[in-house]
C-alpha cells in the first residue's frame, strides 16, 4: 500500500485543524487533505482525524450540533468499515456525542479551561494508535480544554477496564515521584479511550502539539506514526 | 401554538462543578443556609399544533436536547 491517506474534518469552529494537517504532512510525510463538514463523502481515505476546537461554538454541549453534520454520516460508515478515526480535544467531545465512543465529558471538577503539559501513562500499546509506543510508558503533552473531565457509567467504566480499552492515563505518581497529577477529574484517570472494535479513538491531549522537539515534546508524534505503521503492516 | 419548557439537569450521581462554586458565592455573600447548588439548562420550545406533541418533545430531548449518558430531562407543556 502507499502512503496512507489521512483527512481532516473541518467545522466551523475548528481551530487545530491547522496543527493536525501540518503534522500529517510535514512531520510524518503522509497524504491529508481537509474535508469540510458539508461534504458528504470520505471515500478514499485510510484514516480521519476529527480536529480540537469548538464546532459550532460548543453550543448546548461541545459536540452535539457537530453531530448533525452530513459529513458525520460519512464518518459513521468510514468507523463502520473499521477503518481509522482519531478524536482530539473537542474531536473526542464530537465522537462521544454521536455516541462512537462511550461516555461523556463535563466541565472539568476545578471549573477552570487548562493549557499545559500533562504526564500520560500509555496504558495499552496494541493499538493502531498507541503501537509505537511501550506500555507504562510515560509521554508529555498538552492539554487544553474547560470540558475534559471524562464520565461514564459503573457498566462502561468497567468494560473499557475489561477490554484494555484505556489507551492514556493521566498519569498520578511515577516512579512515587506525584506528576502533574489528573487535571480534571476524569473517571479512572481517563485521557484517552477506543471504541471495543479498536478503529475509532479520542483522546482530550494534544498529541499534534507535541510532535516537533521544538514545541518542547516530541511524545505526541507517535500517535500519528503508529496509525502510519498499522496501515502500512496491514498492506503486507 | 403550545410552548414547552424544558428542563435538562446534570443527574445527581455526577459532582457539578459549577453549581458548587455558585454555592461559595452565595456563601460569601452570606447566604450560608445554601446547602446545594446545581446548575442546568432551560429551553422555551414554541411548536406548531401536531400530532403526538408528547412523544415528539420527549424524542427531541432523548436525541439532541440532552445528552443522557450524563444529563436528565423532564419538560411541560404551559400552553
Amino acid at each position: 500500500m502507499a502512503v496512507p491517506r489521512f483527512a481532516v474534518l473541518r467545522f466551523p469552529g475548528s481551530n487545530c485543524d491547522q496543527d493536525a494537517y501540518y503534522v500529517i504532512r510535514d512531520v510524518i510525510g503522509a497524504e491529508v487533505e481537509y474535508v469540510w463538514h458539508q461534504d458528504s463523502s470520505l471515500a478514499g481515505f485510510d484514516v480521519v482525524i476529527v480536529p480540537g476546537g469548538f464546532s459550532y461554538g460548543d453550543y448546548l454541549r461541545c459536540g452535539a450540533v457537530a453531530r448533525f453534520a452530513p459529513a458525520m454520516e460519512a464518518l459513521q460508515q468510514h468507523a463502520d468499515q473499521g477503518k481509522l478515526v482519531l478524536g482530539i480535544c473537542n474531536g473526542f467531545q464530537i465522537l462521544c456525542e454521536a455516541h462512537l465512543l462511550p461516555g461523556a465529558l463535563i466541565r472539568n471538577q476545578g471549573c477552570k479551561f487548562i493549557c499545559k503539559h500533562v504526564d500520560l501513562r500509555v496504558e495499552n500499546n496494541q493499538t493502531p494508535f498507541t503501537s509505537s509506543y511501550t506500555e507504562g510508558q510515560i509521554i508529555s503533552i498538552p492539554i487544553a480544554h474547560g470540558e475534559g473531565c471524562y464520565v461514564a457509567d459503573e457498566a462502561t467504566l468497567d468494560m473499557l477496564e475489561q477490554n484494555n480499552q484505556i489507551l492514556f492515563r493521566y498519569a498520578t505518581t511515577v516512579r512515587d515521584e506525584v506528576t502533574t497529577g489528573n487535571p480534571n477529574g476524569s473517571m479512572n484517570d481517563i485521557a484517552g479511550i477506543c471504541n471495543a472494535r479498536g478503529n475509532v479513538m479520542g483522546m482530550m491531549p494534544h498529541p499534534e502539539r507535541a510532535s516537533e522537539s521544538i514545541l518542547g515534546s516530541v511524545d505526541g508524534k507517535g500517535v500519528f506514526t503508529s496509525m502510519v505503521q498499522s496501515m502500512m503492516e496491514l498492506a503486507v | 401554538m403550545p410552548r414547552v419548557n424544558v428542563f435538562v439537569t446534570l443527574k445527581p450521581s455526577l459532582l457539578d462543578a459549577q453549581g458548587r462554586v455558585v454555592q461559595e458565592g452565595l456563601h460569601s455573600l452570606g447566604y450560608n443556609e445554601v446547602s446545594s447548588v446545581r446548575i442546568g439548562k432551560f429551553l422555551e420550545l414554541d411548536i406548531e399544533d401536531t400530532e403526538n406533541l408528547d412523544e415528539k418533545v420527549h424524542s427531541m430531548c432523548e436525541r439532541f436536547l440532552a445528552n443522557t449518558v450524563i444529563e436528565n430531562f423532564r419538560y411541560e407543556v404551559v400552553k
